[in-house]
């Protein structure tokens, strides 16, 4: 089964008021800090990168993703990280919380062996045009959905780090180029909206020359 | 897990860093032209004159409200938000709503959100997707000549420096 994240919310439809607050707490409970704690402590314990960290919470059930709270997220995620590096069993979990404890599904990419080598120099100088290169990965990305086949304009060139769908999936890394492309909204909606540009921070392999 | 992590980490992010940080910022770039052109050409150097860095600010990048700019910062795919300058995002921001809305339709959520700009103003919607962190630099409002630093930073509000508000 290779499907898109159900994180990747950029663009979906049907969503109400954003529920916006001037201000609020930073935690709305305790439990939501000692989640926060746990992720961080279990992800540190397992040695957990970044992409491997972010893509442990994209792995929820949809449902379970879309109607829980940011910290039941990073909760479900610190659980999945322990069962799945052995620390602890989904059993001896479920036992200590007295029921049902949903972890996040399997991960579906191979583990990467071979991440190629890092790319020094940009392929993309501020200015050129560029397209958005198609794929549908059963991994790890941070290229985001909305913008996957569109074209854009490098707009800043930023610093060369590490491939998010490489790290993610093993000890492997490669590092390359990222940059922020400006899309014009109209074009990624067909919807004629006027003076709306949106900016996406890429890595140089999701990129090809329009 | 280590003896008083939680705690650390709760006190650290609900007392020590927040937005106050980054009005200090904003401040200091309205008050000094010069610092707003370090500022604005390398964001993480120019906060670090404030003494302000780390996680989640690495690299920072500034972007400037005009009268016919406006900024709006958003993460689709999770909750990226310039933590040193800004401190924790607020849940609305983390939320499904305001991730899949800002990149479709932002002038629309904008005005609903109460900050409601004409078709000549351009929006740009910055997705933080990769490892750079945004902070908007909001204009300036008017009748602010001859404050001082710490009175304009009085002024700056933590949405007008995610883009949801204007001062």
């Amino acid at each position: 089964m290779l499907v898109d994240g159900i994180h990747d919310l950029g663009g979906m439809q049907g969503w109400g008021a954003v529920g916006h607050t001037p201000a609020e707490p930073v935690f709305h409970h305790r439990w939501e800090a000692v989640a926060r704690a746990l992720l961080v402590v279990v992800a540190g314990a397992v040695q957990a990168s970044g992409g491997e960290f972010r893509h442990s919470i994209e792995r929820m059930e949809p449902g379970h993703y879309l109607t829980s709270s940011y910290y039941e997220h990073w909760l479900t995620a610190a659980a999945t990280l322990a069962v799945e590096h052995r620390l602890v069993t989904g059993s001896e979990i479920e036992a200590r919380a007295g029921g049902r404890f949903p972890l996040s599904g399997p991960v579906l990419a191979p583990p990467v062996v071979d991440a190629g080598p890092d790319v020094g120099t940009p392929r993309f100088a501020v200015g050129d045009r560029v397209r958005v290169r198609d794929w549908h990965s059963p991994g790890h990305t941070r290229c985001p959905g909305y913008v996957r086949g569109k074209t854009g304009t490098v707009v800043r060139l930023d610093g060369i780090h590490s491939v998010p769908d490489i790290e993610a999936h093993g000890a492997a890394r490669r590092h390359e180029p990222t940059y922020s492309v400006r899309f014009d909204a109209a074009e990624l909606w067909g919807d004629g909206q006027r003076g709306v540009r949106v900016h996406v921070d890429l890595w140089d392999s999701y990129l090809e020359p329009s | 897990m280590p003896e008083g992590f939680i705690e650390q980490i709760t006190r650290r992010y609900e007392s020590e860093i927040g937005p106050l940080n980054g009005a200090k910022v904003v401040a200091r770039a309205w008050a000094d032209p010069e610092y707003k052109m370090r500022l604005l050409a390398d964001g993480t150097a120019g906060i670090a004159e404030l003494g302000f860095g780390g996680p989640e600010g690495d690299h920072m990048v500034v972007v400037e409200n005009t009268s016919i700019v406006h900024n709006v910062i958003v993460c689709t795919l999770c909750s990226c938000y310039p933590w040193p300058v800004l401190g924790l995002p607020p849940a609305w921001y983390k939320d499904p709503p305001y991730r899949a809305r800002m990149v479709r339709e932002p002038r629309a959520l904008l005005a609903e959100i109460g900050c409601p700009l004409p078709e000549e103003v351009e929006i740009r919607v910055w997705d933080s997707s990769a490892e750079v962190r945004y902070l908007v630099l909001p204009q300036r409002p008017p009748a602010t000549e001859g404050m001082t630093e710490a009175e304009l930073a009085a002024l700056v509000t933590r949405d007008s420096m995610i883009g949801v508000a204007r001062l």
